[in-house]
């Protein structure tokens, strides 16, 4: 590239990602209008929590199991350095039920259901079939689009909060029964440790949030990907790369937001 | 599948995840002891709050009776306004005192209430008259040392 051309680039190029930009935002606009609609036929959006929520159950408590685990053990070796044995149960329920659990169930909820949209959209398009539907007069976005949106909204908190508790099930496991923690103390420091409200509520509050951030991302990259099959793939690579970004800096954001007041 | 077939396993993954929420809020975290009863709020003021925050446990004989509702600082007398929340099933005698504790060494602090003797009771509103403030570590520090100045001032003479 000459050295002229570098200017002419770099303004070509951020217009192009305020286009982009823009076309995110008319799109979550209407998607949102045909978000009634969606509501209306209530069947669709059953289907939908039965295709994103049931399928990703396998994957996200076996993660919850594996990472409660590894939250136990390592956490028992560095509180025993203090002597501060006894804090486990509080130490792994907060890590989960602040953090890991949004997070890691977001970013696995990405991987698994955000791939399978943008794919079923994808292909959707590839074939034809959203073309079709308009041909009919339905609105594919209310077909299509809308109930998976909510129903994403919907399986993202009820998963994250299986994971976050199946990981303080695995924390238990491996702090009481294997390494030989005391369970009142366990239990006992976390239920004066974990509130209600602030800690499980914002956990909630987040879950939401990135479900509502990833399952956009994977319709929109899906509706808008190349009708071809390669375009697809790339559809779906660009939705678990954006997906995984977004929910990472949404998490530093809510994070900033909800507990630096405490 | 049909469709009540899938509207059943729907149905078991939401159960499932009500279930998840319900066992962290009850058993991870401290849903169960809120108050299911009433509570009255109760007035001190200190000269100094330290460390209290608000929701700090307000404990008498080491039981926790209530929370810490609001901390402000009073403008007539300058002095900090503290509102304590108190569970109706405990009720205090009048003169009871309040002394603001500390858990442990270096814990969170909280208000240990001591009853007094008197036979009316602490009403909703009232003021708990007699208070101890806070221990502040460098108010400690120095009168620690000026015990020793004037301790080698009198081996001098």
């Amino acid at each position: 590239m000459t050295l002229p051309e570098i200017p002419q680039r770099v303004g070509a190029v951020s217009l192009a990602v305020l286009r982009r930009l823009g076309h995110n935002a008319t799109f979550f606009v209407e998607l949102m209008q045909s978000l009634p609609a969606a509501l209306r036929r209530f069947y669709l959006v059953t289907a939908q929590i039965h295709a994103i929520g049931n399928y990703s159950l396998v994957i996200i408590v076996a993660s919850g199991m594996a990472v409660g685990f590894v939250l136990g053990l390592q956490g028992y070796y560095t509180l025993s350095r203090y002597g501060a044995a006894e804090s486990l149960g509080l130490l792994v329920a907060l890590s989960l039920v602040r953090e890991l659990g949004p997070v890691v169930t977001a970013l696995l909820y990405a991987g698994r259901a955000g791939t399978s949209l943008t794919a079923e959209i994808g292909l959707m398009k590839a074939g034809e079939q959203l073309a079709a539907m308009e041909m009919m007069a339905i609105d594919p976005r209310q077909r299509v689009l809308a109930p998976r949106f909510v129903g994403g909204i919907i399986a993202m908190p009820l998963l994250a909060a299986m994971f976050s508790a199946v990981g303080i099930f695995g924390g238990y496991v491996v702090g009481v029964l294997l390494i030989g923690i005391d369970a009142g103390q366990f239990w006992s420091q976390m239920q004066n440790g974990v509130d209600v409200f602030d800690d499980v509520g914002n956990g909630i509050v987040k879950s939401v949030v990135f479900g509502v951030a990833c399952t956009f991302v994977a319709l929109y990259q899906g509706y808008e990907a190349q009708a071809t099959p390669d375009g697809v793939a790339q559809a779906t690579t660009r939705t678990v790369v954006i997906s995984s970004l977004a929910v990472l800096m949404l998490d530093f954001v809510l994070t900033a937001l909800m507990f630096s007041s405490l | 599948m049909g469709k009540r077939g899938i509207e059943t396993l729907v149905g078991t993954f939401v159960l499932l995840g009500a279930l998840a929420i319900v066992f962290l809020a009850l058993k991870a975290a401290n849903l169960a002891s809120f108050t299911t009863g009433g509570t009255y709020a109760v007035f001190a003021r200190f000269d100094n709050i330290g460390g209290l925050k608000v929701r700090a446990p307000v404990k008498s004989a080491g039981v926790t009776v209530g929370r810490v509702a609001s901390i402000s600082l009073d403008l007539k007398t300058y002095q900090g306004l503290v509102t304590l929340e108190l569970d109706q099933r405990f009720v205090f005698p009048k003169d009871t005192s309040a002394k603001i504790l500390t858990a442990g060494l270096l814990g969170d602090q909280y208000i240990g209430l001591e009853p007094g003797g008197d036979d009316k009771n602490l009403a909703s509103g009232d003021t708990i008259k007699m208070t101890q403030s806070a221990v502040v570590l460098e108010n400690l520090i120095g009168q620690f040392l000026y015990n020793k100045a004037a301790e080698s001032g009198d081996a001098k003479k």
